[in-house]
């Protein structure tokens, strides 16, 4: 057993086996490692376009191959399950799953791959459904690896994921693979996942319903990465690929929380012209940006960059000019990829621009501000994405590892969701270190990190946001919901969590039941 | 306690529970309970059921209860309204509360 930085056993089979250092800390200094390149087939102009996904995968793919897919088509995505089905159908056995991340509706074809042992290995963001339900009762001999979005851009360059096939969906291509995310049907903004898989996989496959005359531009991914452009009926239903996310929340319980978030912006030393900030999807962050346009605007403050994944409220200071640049990796609805398209100083940037820390410098690390979300945080400010309170995978990774190295990280969270804690003394797993964790904001008041003693000087003593200590809120929480039974396991690792450089920061059991 | 008829208390809202009570003449309360946190409470939502039926007398009953995240005190209520309405009982039974 080896004991790492956050306090997780670890046992030397698994560190052997896989070939893992123990997570060590936030600080990795400045590690030099040795890029990979892909395989290069060489075109003059032949002929790119195919009508068949089953004649290119037929000629690519391999047993024991790895494969990706991006998931900026999100809910709506209509390339994943066509490509696997295919796949599935030829028989093809033992590969690696490697993709950006899946969504909800990958979730029964993954499953129904993995029983047709078509898929043996997964490396992802994360997962949720019934696949996470699957991974999580033994679906899978090895373990899946979780990794950062910056974590999985660091894996590719340095070659611990190799892709042989990049099946990359976009809204518009044209015939020798000059494609973006801004036009057609299927809009969904920036590629910034995808652009990984287009300039380090050894074949790229373009899926399009939309092909446009030569040469289309803007090129996102360009005709020098590209091997087929395939032609489909559809690769996403418009409808489901940015589903509700701007919704303005009315729950008062998130409001409360936007509130504090935003008080303990303006009231944090950052707060001041230039400031960079990140927000998320949830109904709180997108709460939080609307009061911040207030606090911004009364105060004459502006923002030189908005970075992350990105919505039509972020957008909107952009366009009011309180916002100089929007750095843009992800879009998380129409509005925001419509801005991508019209405002020039919205920029596309891709998973190793945004976030990885094996590069020349990554965005994160200018950023000032964050607002993250948690399923579990602990008493020791560390924070669980990835599985429920019933030690049952159902979320990602993300950019949480990659953005909470933030000047201030904040996390937005309630006390408590229905009867479950949030606050808790000990967590079903730990994906992002306490030691990037700044404040926890909950509907009753506050947390700051001791090991944060500007921000306690900062923060005390606003009026309306009362500070607590962690373990207060974790005890406030308990005295509501009460004690839980603790969740057994097997000893079978079912999952392997990265910390952003790689190392490792815990281990996912089998439940039991 | 005899339970006269069968009962329903509580909905399927988020934080509540819906329990249904209907009678037996042997093997004690028995309950059958679907909660997504039934791995980590349903121990404990079993036994705040158990507990305020047995305040009621009923020693021999069949409940289904369907959990949607409810906290113990509601627990408490919907299982009180339930009992009292298959006992039929309208005043407050005041001991049990």
């Amino acid at each position: 057993m080896s004991k790492n930085n956050v306090g997780v056993d670890i046992p030397d089979s698994i560190l052997n086996q896989y070939d893992y250092k123990p997570y060590a800390g936030t600080k990795l200094g400045n590690p030099v490692s040795q890029r990979v390149a892909p395989t290069v087939r060489a075109q003059f102009g032949e002929n790119k376009v195919v009508d068949s996904i089953a004649d290119v995968v037929k000629a690519e793919v391999k047993d024991g191959m790895t494969i990706s897919f991006h998931h900026h088509l999100r809910e709506g995505d209509q390339v994943f399950n066509e490509v696997m089905q295919v796949i599935i159908d030829q028989g093809i056995k033992d590969l690696t799953l490697a993709p950006s991340s899946l969504t909800n509706v990958m979730n029964d074809m993954v499953v129904k791959a993995i029983k047709a042992g078509t898929i043996t290995h997964i490396t992802s963001s994360g997962m949720r459904g019934s696949l996470g339900d699957a991974v999580s009762h033994g679906a899978l001999k090895t373990p899946v690896i979780f990794r950062s979005h910056g974590g999985r851009a660091r894996a590719i360059e340095t070659g611990k994921i190799k892709i042989d096939v990049a099946f990359l969906g976009v809204p518009n291509a044209d015939e020798e693979g000059n494609a973006n995310g801004m036009t057609g049907d299927a809009v969904f903004g920036s590629l910034g996942y995808a652009l990984m898989d287009a300039k380090y996989a050894n074949k790229v496959v373009l899926l399009t319903d939309n092909i446009v005359a030569y040469p289309n531009t803007p090129a996102s991914i360009n005709q020098t990465q590209v091997d087929y452009v395939v032609k489909v009926d559809q690769v996403g239903d418009p409808d489901k690929i940015g589903s509700g996310a701007t919704r303005f929340t009315k729950d008062p319980k998130e409001l409360k929380i936007a509130e504090e978030v935003n008080e303990v912006i303006t009231h944090s030393p950052y707060f001041k012209n230039g400031f960079s900030f990140q927000t998320g999807s949830g109904g709180a962050a997108l709460a939080v940006t609307r009061y911040l346009r207030q606090s911004m605007l009364d105060k004459g403050i502006k923002a030189s960059f908005a970075l992350g994944g990105i919505t039509k409220p972020t957008t909107d200071l952009l366009a009011e000019g309180l916002v100089n640049k929007v750095m843009d990796v992800q879009d998380f609805d129409k509005g925001a990829a419509d801005s991508m398209h019209t405002n020039p100083a919205q920029q596309e940037i891709d998973a190793s621009w945004y976030a990885d820390p094996y590069n020349k410098g990554a965005m994160v690390d200018k950023l000032d501000v964050v607002i993250l979300s948690a399923l579990q945080i602990d008493t020791d400010f560390n924070v669980n994405v990835l599985t429920g309170s019933d030690g049952v995978i159902r979320g990602a990774v993300g950019g949480h590892q990659d953005a909470a190295t933030a000047k201030l990280t904040i996390i937005s969270a309630p006390l408590v969701r229905g009867r479950l804690a949030t606050i808790v003394p000990k967590m079903t797993s730990i994906t992002t270190p306490g030691e990037s964790i700044d404040v926890v904001a909950t509907e009753i008041g506050i947390a700051i990190n001791p090991k944060r003693q500007d921000l306690i000087d900062a923060l005390s003593h606003i009026p309306g946001v009362p500070v607590y200590t962690i373990q207060e809120l974790a005890a406030k929480a308990e005295a509501i919901v009460g004690k839980p039974k603790e969740i057994e396991y097997t000893d079978r690792p079912v999952a392997l969590v990265e910390y952003r450089d790689g190392s490792l920061i815990d281990v996912i059991n089998q439940v039991k039941d | 306690m005899e339970i006269k008829k069968t009962a329903l208390a509580g909905t399927l809202e988020s934080s509540d529970i819906q329990i249904t009570l209907s009678p037996a003449t042997s093997g004690g309360i028995q309950i059958d309970l679907d909660s997504a946190v039934a791995s980590q409470y349903g121990d404990q939502i079993k036994d705040v059921i158990t507990t305020t039926l047995q305040g009621f007398q009923i020693e021999n009953a069949l409940v289904k209860a369907v959990d949607k995240g409810a906290l113990d005190c509601v627990i408490k209520a919907r299982t009180v309204a339930v009992a009292q309405r298959a006992l039929e009982q309208t005043e407050p039974a005041w001991e049990v509360l």
